[in-house]
C-alpha cells in the first residue's frame, strides 16, 4: 500500500458491496414476491432494479426490498416506492425493461412515471 | 450485485451452538433454488447476543433470526429471500415477558439489547466478513493509519491518545496515552508493540470477539502504537483456546502483509512495521504484564518486580507498550473521529464506552458495549433482559477473580473505574456476572478462591501460601466449622496477601472475600453462628425434611433417592434419615406436592 488513493478505491469498490446491509436507505423500492408475483415475473424485475440502483451508484441511498402479497394479483408485478416525505408509488405489471426505466426516470429524475403506475392501470 | 446478504454468526458462541451447519445448509439451498448469485452469504464476528445463538440477520430489511436450526434453513429461503415473507417464529422476541408473543423485533436495531448500546470497540463486530480486508477498509479501515503516518508526528498521536481520556481496558485503567508517552521517552534501538489478547478472567470473552470480529482494527491499532512510540516490531499473545480468533488472526495478519499495510515502507514513508502472533498455553498469570512478556520470551511465565515498567525495559529488555485487545480496538476510532468525540462519552475521569461480558443469572448472556457510566440497573434490567424465572437481583461481581461484588443496594452507582474501586470492586477486563437470590455469597467467594489457588504461579509466597490459607478458613466455614474468629483472620490475611504480593494476581485475589464480607458478613455470620446456608446451596449446612402435613406417601421420592435415605409405606407419611442423606435434592424435585423442604 503505497498510498491513501488506493485505499480509497478499494473503498469506494466495496462501498455499494456492503451498503445493503446498513439498511438505512432515504427510499425503500418494495417488489411484491409473494406467489403470485413470483408466477408473474417478480424475480427478474428484482433483480433488474438492484443492478440498476448499484450501476447508478445509489446502494447507500436506495435499498431494495421485498414483501408478500399486497392483494392485487391481477396487477402483478407490483412494486411499491417509498420516499421520505412523499406520497407512495405503486407501479404495476412490471417488466426488468420498465424496472431500469424507474429508476432512471423516477429514482434519478423524480419524475413519476404515471402510465406505469396503479392509477393508470384502473383507468 | 447482491440484492440480499445473509449474515450468519461465526463467532465461537454461535459456532458451538451449530452456525457452522447453517452456513452449509444454507449455501446448498440457495443454490437448489438458483439464489446463489442473489443472495450473499457472510460469516461475521460475534453479535454479542450469544443466548440467542445462532445468530441469522437478513439484510436489506435488517431481520434479526434467533436461536436458528438447518431444518429451519429452507423454510427461511422459501419463504423470506424468494417471498420476502418474514418467518415471524424465528424472529427475536424482545419482550421480558414471554406471553407477550405479539411484540416480536423485526429488526435488529430496534431491540432493547442494542438500542442503549453505543459501539465503538464491537463496530465492526458482527457487520463485517473479518476474513476479508475490503470489508475493513469499507467501513474505514486503515484510515487512521495513513492518516497517522501521512499527516501526524508520533508526539501528535499520543497527545490525541491523551485527550481522549482513553484508559486500558484490561484491568488496571491505566492511561493508555501515559503509556505510550513513557514508551516513547525510553531511548533504544528497538522497541516492541505487545498486545495482551491472553483473557483468562473467567466469563470475560471481549477480546475474544474482537479478534474473531474485527481483526484487523486489532493490526491497525498496534502499527499506530507502533509509530508513536518508534517501535517497528508487535506480538500479539493470544491463548491457544482461541482457535478461531487465532485463524482469523493469522489470516489477517497475512492479508495486511500482501497489501503492504504491514511490513516496509508503509503508505510510501519510512514507518515499516510487522507482527507476530505468541500462542499461550492459557496460565491465568501470563494475562500480567510482565508474566506475559516473560512467556513471549520463551520462558515460564511468572511476573518480576516493577518498575523497572515494561515502558522502560519490557520484551527481551526493550522498552515495550502493552495493551489489551479492547484498548487497541478504540485507537482507530479515535484518530479519526477525534480526541473529543471520545471524550464526550463517559463520566470524568472515564472516557469512552467498555465492553461487558454478561454472564450467570441474566436473560441476555452475551456482550454489551455501553457508554461508561451507565449504571448497573441499565444494562441488567434493560439490556441484559433482566433476571429470569422471576427471581431478585442480589449482586453482581465484576472483574472475575480479582474484582468484587456490587450489592443490590448499590445498583444505581454508575459504572466507571473510579465508583467500582471505591465501592471495592474493580473493572477488570469487563466480566459481569449476575447473581440472584439462589447464590450463596460465602460459596462464590471459594468459587473464586479456588481459582486464584490453581492459578497462581508459586513465585512468592504470600499468593501461593496465602491464598491457600484463606481457602482452607472458607472451606471450614461452608463445612459448618466455622467460628467467628474466623472472620478476623480471614480480613487479616486477605489485607496481607494484597499488601504482599509481587504481582496483579495475588495483589487482587482476596478482592472476592473482601467484598462478600464487606456486603453480606451476615450471610458469613449465618454459616457460622446459626450453621446454615441462607441461599441453600452450601450442601454440609442443608437439611432435608419432609413436612408430614403435605407428604401422601406417593413413594416417588422414596423411589428416586439414591442413597436409600428415605423410608415409608404406600399413603402413610415418609421420612429422611439424615445420616444417609447425600442431600443430592433428587427427592425435592420429584415431589408433586411441595412437601420436602431444604433448610
Amino acid at each position: 500500500m503505497k498510498s491513501v488513493e488506493e485505499l480509497l478505491a478499494i473503498k469506494a469498490k466495496m462501498q455499494d458491496k456492503i451498503a445493503v446491509r446498513k439498511g438505512s436507505g432515504e427510499t425503500r423500492i418494495v417488489v411484491g414476491m409473494a406467489t403470485c408475483g413470483i408466477a408473474a415475473g417478480a424475480r427478474p424485475v428484482l433483480n433488474a432494479f438492484v443492478d440498476a440502483i448499484s450501476a447508478a451508484g445509489l446502494s447507500d441511498k436506495i435499498t431494495v426490498t421485498q414483501t408478500g402479497c399486497i392483494g392485487i394479483c391481477q396487477y402483478e408485478p407490483v412494486v411499491e416506492v417509498f420516499e421520505k416525505d412523499k406520497e407512495k408509488v405503486t407501479y404495476v405489471k412490471m417488466t426488468p425493461e420498465k424496472a431500469a426505466e424507474v429508476v432512471e426516470k423516477h429514482i434519478k429524475g423524480g419524475a413519476v412515471i404515471a402510465e406505469y403506475t396503479i392509477g393508470a392501470a384502473k383507468q | 450485485m447482491f440484492r440480499s446478504h445473509v449474515l450468519i454468526c461465526g463467532g465461537t458462541g454461535c459456532t458451538s451452538s451449530g452456525s457452522q451447519a447453517l452456513f452449509t445448509k444454507l449455501e446448498s439451498e440457495l443454490q437448489a433454488k438458483g439464489l446463489e448469485n442473489e443472495i450473499k452469504i457472510v460469516q461475521t464476528g460475534c453479535f454479542g447476543l450469544c443466548a440467542l445463538g445462532p445468530i441469522m440477520i437478513v439484510y436489506p430489511e435488517g431481520t434479526f433470526y434467533s436461536r436458528v436450526t438447518a431444518e429451519d434453513i429452507p423454510e427461511i429461503v422459501e419463504e423470506h429471500l424468494l417471498k420476502g415473507r418474514i418467518v415471524e417464529r424465528l424472529v427475536y422476541n424482545d419482550a421480558a415477558d414471554d406471553a407477550k408473543v405479539e411484540e416480536t423485533i423485526a429488526s435488529l436495531s430496534e431491540t432493547q439489547f442494542y438500542k442503549k448500546q453505543k459501539r465503538v470497540a464491537l463496530r465492526n463486530c458482527g457487520v463485517i466478513n473479518p476474513e476479508v480486508i475490503d470489508e475493513y477498509i469499507a467501513m474505514d479501515g486503515y484510515f487512521a493509519l495513513a492518516k497517522v503516518v501521512k499527516e501526524m508526528t508520533p508526539e501528535d498521536v499520543i497527545n490525541t491518545i491523551l485527550a481522549s481520556g482513553l484508559r486500558g481496558r484490561g484491568g488496571g485503567g491505566f492511561p493508555t496515552g501515559r503509556k505510550w508517552q513513557f514508551a516513547r521517552a525510553s531511548v533504544s534501538d528497538k522497541k516492541y508493540v505487545v498486545c495482551n489478547a491472553d483473557e483468562g478472567d473467567p466469563g470475560a470473552f471481549m477480546d475474544r470477539s474482537v479478534l474473531e470480529g474485527d481483526p484487523h482494527a486489532l493490526l491497525e491499532a498496534m502499527a499506530i502504537a507502533g509509530y508513536a512510540i518508534g517501535a517497528d516490531e508487535g506480538w500479539v499473545y493470544v491463548r491457544a483456546e482461541y482457535p478461531i480468533a487465532v485463524k482469523r488472526l493469522n489470516i489477517a495478519i497475512e492479508q495486511a502483509r500482501e497489501m503492504g499495510l504491514l511490513g516496509k515502507n508503509i503508505f510510501g514513508t519510512d514507518f515499516n512495521f510487522d507482527i507476530h502472533i505468541r500462542l499461550g498455553a492459557g496460565a491465568f498469570v501470563c494475562g500480567e504484564e510482565t508474566a506475559l512478556l516473560t512467556s513471549i520470551e520463551g520462558n515460564r511465565g511468572e511476573p518480576r518486580p516493577r518498575p523497572p515498567f515494561p515502558a522502560v525495559k519490557g520484551l527481551w529488555g526493550k522498552p515495550t507498550i502493552i495493551n489489551n485487545v479492547e484498548t487497541y480496538a478504540n485507537i482507530p476510532q479515535i484518530i479519526l473521529n477525534g480526541a473529543d468525540w471520545f471524550a464526550s462519552m463517559g463520566t470524568e475521569k472515564s472516557k469512552g464506552t467498555k465492553v461487558f461480558a454478561l454472564g450467570g443469572k441474566i436473560r441476555n448472556t452475551g456482550l454489551v458495549e455501553v457508554p461508561m457510566g451507565t449504571t448497573l440497573r441499565e444494562i441488567i434490567e434493560e439490556i441484559g433482559g433482566g433476571i429470569p424465572n422471576g427471581k431478585h437481583f442480589k449482586a453482581a461481581q465484576t472483574g472475575g477473580p480479582s474484582g468484587g461484588c456490587i450489592p443490590a443496594s448499590l445498583i444505581d452507582v454508575p459504572i466507571d473505574y473510579d465508583n467500582l474501586i471505591e465501592i471495592g470492586s474493580m473493572m477488570g477486563s469487563g466480566g459481569l456476572i449476575v447473581m440472584d437470590e439462589d447464590t450463596c455469597m460465602v460459596d462464590l467467594a471459594k468459587f473464586f478462591l479456588e481459582f486464584t489457588v490453581d492459578e497462581s504461579c508459586g513465585k512468592c509466597a504470600p499468593c501461593r501460601i496465602g491464598t491457600v490459607r484463606m481457602l482452607e478458613i472458607l472451606n471450614k466455614i461452608t463445612d459448618g466449622n466455622g467460628e467467628m474468629e474466623d472472620l478476623d483472620k480471614l480480613e487479616e490475611l486477605a489485607n496481607y496477601v494484597k499488601s504482599g504480593s509481587l504481582c496483579g494476581l495475588g495483589q487482587t485475589a482476596p478482592n472476592p472475600i473482601l467484598s462478600t464480607l464487606r456486603y453480606f458478613r451476615d450471610e458469613y455470620v449465618a454459616h457460622i453462628v446459626d450453621k446454615k446456608c441462607p441461599a441453600g446451596v452450601c450442601k454440609k449446612l442443608l437439611n432435608y425434611t419432609i413436612d408430614p402435613d403435605k407428604c401422601k406417601g406417593c413413594t416417588l421420592c422414596a423411589r428416586q433417592c439414591p442413597a436409600g435415605a428415605i423410608t415409608g409405606k404406600v399413603k402413610e407419611v415418609h421420612v429422611i434419615d439424615p445420616a444417609k442423606c447425600v442431600k443430592c435434592g433428587a427427592c425435592v424435585e420429584k415431589c408433586k406436592f411441595g412437601a420436602i423442604s431444604r433448610k
